[in-house]
């Protein structure tokens, strides 16, 4: 989409360079296939290769554990690309890298780091990240799933998680439970479990009307046994998933920008195309006042995390402006669809259009990785220094 | 084997252009730029040649102001090894000012190949590739479709309407490259990043006196509106007839 702003004229080359490459592939490779994909429920898998060659997985992580090492704003650039093709093609990525490759690298050994990370770059190991459970999704602290250390030093792990992306195409999951029977929130860790691990079994969450070119399902775990080392020394307490969060809503914050140009763009091409009453409908104030919102919103969503990652390459970024992000980028996004689509007419519900396919996308990047409404109350919180979460 | 590549920035071509002010050039406001495509398969046939055949350098040389260094280092970071800017103020319209600045690039260079796209896709000449071969001497393969190198030779072929020729050449030689070679891979993001610690040379093209300048540019006329004949069956003899008489086209 045209450049309102000239936001291209404080991107670096190389950041758009890394976004140039991935708009071409996304051009090339997702956008012919992924309306069908969507309309069958299947994820492309066979575009793992071709993001892997990108470089895409865990592009913000240093070289020496094969990956790009790209800084955080090129990073949030192919969140941006990926999900101008589907929330479901970068919430693989963002998986992936965000919620898998992250905790590894970030409390995982040197061994874990060396063993898993090039591999999981390079795509031959997929991975999925179990926080959320049936009945504790706003409140993570109050999980059950526990892992019990055995007089060996080997654990026992119990419990169940809910929609997990990649759940079922997963080598390796990254498991947060609690420890030794403790109910305290303090006693959560992170474990690598693979996936053939005897007692794992992953199921895929059927019915699913949004996100539907895109792997989720549950995951139960029946006594199932792991080594000493499958936990993640580093981790202690809920603050680890959350940080692994903190990243994840970073490139959703992105991400979702470019599922909003996505339908900027089709509907602004729709409204110069289609003729009605004897005139490109695009002439009528009604679609102007839509188009106009569109821009104003997507230009303000790109400033914000823009900066944001500029902060973020800064390390002075914090929690709380990165749910500021989510929270105003996801809902101006579900907006820019929703609007898109009925701009279209008919035509906005079909799949050979995308705007209807990102609208239904977005109600799910709307709630997880922390609702609206969670990141709402994380800033009345920040600004009052009152709790309203109990 | 040393490859050099020549190639161009070109416009995207699936713009609606306008022309500029000066009636000599297209208006380059919000225009997006890229390698030209025939350029793209030229880059990645050398990096695929020096990749089976072991250790290799590929040189990417491109004629113009400095934005050209984007797609210099495009083809960088695709895994070319080297890149020259032949620096000038804009790219000439006559290929054979090209042709000279990049022949005394290459003369001395000691380059087994010299590739290039089978023509920009902007000015759609096809001069300069075979322009530099005359003045170097050297064989000229055009809009070659598939190549094979072996024992400082070249087989390739030319895929023509109706027909295809196989044509053999000694090395070195210049080779013009069309559809049917691979497609230019996706600049990885690793290769992007390493793009930036290669070296990019800069230097002033050669250009010498123009011998061909551009008047003026303007844009095809707009098409007439379209007549409606008739409609139903009855109507398909009197559009027989038209197609026939005025259109000319049965």
């Amino acid at each position: 989409m045209q450049d309102f702003f000239d936001i291209d004229s404080v991107l670096s080359e190389e950041e758009r360079a890394v976004r140039d490459s991935v708009r071409q592939f996304v051009d090339e490779r997702i956008l012919p296939i992924i309306g069908d994909c969507y309309v069958e429920g299947r994820f492309p898998r066979e575009i793992i290769p071709g993001l892997a060659e990108l470089g895409v997985f865990g592009a913000n992580l240093p070289e020496e554990y094969g990956c790009a090492g790209l800084n955080n704003v090129a990073y949030g650039l192919i969140m941006q690309e990926l999900e101008r093709g589907d929330s479901g093609i970068r919430s693989f990525a963002s998986v992936q890298g965000a919620l898998v490759m992250y905790p590894i690298f970030a409390f995982g050994s040197e061994e874990q780091k060396k063993h898993y990370l090039p591999k999981m770059a390079a795509g031959e190991i997929i991975g999925c990240f179990g926080l959320t459970e049936p009945d504790f999704g706003s409140n993570p602290s109050g999980m059950i799933t526990m892992a019990n250390e055995q007089p060996d030093g080997s654990w026992i792990l119990n419990g169940a998680k809910m929609w997990i992306t990649n759940g079922s195409q997963a080598k390796i999951a990254i498991v947060w439970a609690k420890t030794n029977g403790e109910k305290s929130d303090k006693s959560i860790r992170g474990f690598v479990v693979p996936t053939d691990t005897p007692g794992f079994t992953a199921k895929d969450q059927k019915g699913k009307l949004s996100l539907r070119a895109s792997d989720t399902s549950e995951l139960v775990f029946q006594d199932v046994r792991l080594p000493k080392d499958a936990i993640l020394p580093k981790s202690g307490g809920i603050k680890s998933p959350l940080m692994c969060l903190t990243q994840a809503r970073y490139g959703i914050s992105w991400g979702v920008i470019g599922a909003a140009m996505a339908c900027y763009e089709e509907a602004l091409a729709y409204s110069t195309s289609r003729v009605m009453f004897g005139k490109a409908i695009g002439g009528f104030q009604l679609q102007q006042q839509r188009l106009a919102v569109m821009l104003t919103e997507i230009v303000k969503a790109q400033l914000v995390s823009l900066h944001l990652g500029r902060l973020k390459d800064a390390g002075t970024f914090t929690p709380q402006q990165v749910s500021f992000a989510k929270r105003n980028n996801c809902d101006i996004a579900t907006d820019i669809a929703r609007e898109a689509r009925r701009l279209l007419g008919a035509n906005g519900i079909l799949a050979e259009y995308s705007a209807m396919r990102h609208m239904a996308n977005l109600e799910s990047v709307y709630t997880y990785e922390g609702t609206h409404d969670i990141h709402t109350l994380i800033l009345g919180q920040t600004v009052t220094g009152l709790s309203a979460f109990t | 084997m040393k490859i050099a590549v020549c190639i161009k920035r070109v416009p995207d071509m699936e713009t609606r252009f306008r022309i500029a002010a000066s009636g000599t050039a297209v208006d380059e406001a919000g225009l997006k730029y890229d390698l030209s495509d025939f350029d793209g398969y030229a880059v990645e046939t050398a990096l695929q040649l020096n990749e089976k055949q072991g250790p290799g350098e590929t040189v990417v040389i491109s004629l113009g102001p400095d934005v050209v260094q984007e797609q210099l280092r495009k083809a960088l970071s695709m895994g070319a090894e080297r890149a020259v800017q032949l620096k000038a103020d804009r790219v000439p319209t006559d290929g054979l000012s090209i042709a000279r600045a990049l022949a005394a690039e290459l003369k001395d260079g000691g380059y087994d190949l010299i590739f290039f796209g089978r023509q920009a896709v902007d000015s759609a000449n096809a001069t300069v590739g075979p322009m530099v071969a005359e003045m170097l001497g050297l064989p000229c393969a055009t809009a070659v479709s598939s190549l094979d190198i072996s024992s400082g030779r070249g087989t390739a072929r030319r895929d023509l309407e109706g027909a295809a020729e196989i044509v053999d050449f000694a090395l070195p030689a210049v080779v013009t490259i069309d559809e049917g070679m691979p497609r230019a891979r996706y600049p990885s993001l690793k290769g992007i990043m390493a793009a930036k610690k290669k070296p990019l040379e800069v230097r002033a093209a050669q250009l010498g006196d123009e011998s061909l300048t551009l008047e003026k540019m303007e844009l095809p006329p707009e098409r007439a509106a379209g007549r409606i004949v008739g409609e139903g069956p009855g109507a398909v003899a009197e559009l027989v007839r038209l197609l026939h008489t005025e259109a000319k086209v049965l």
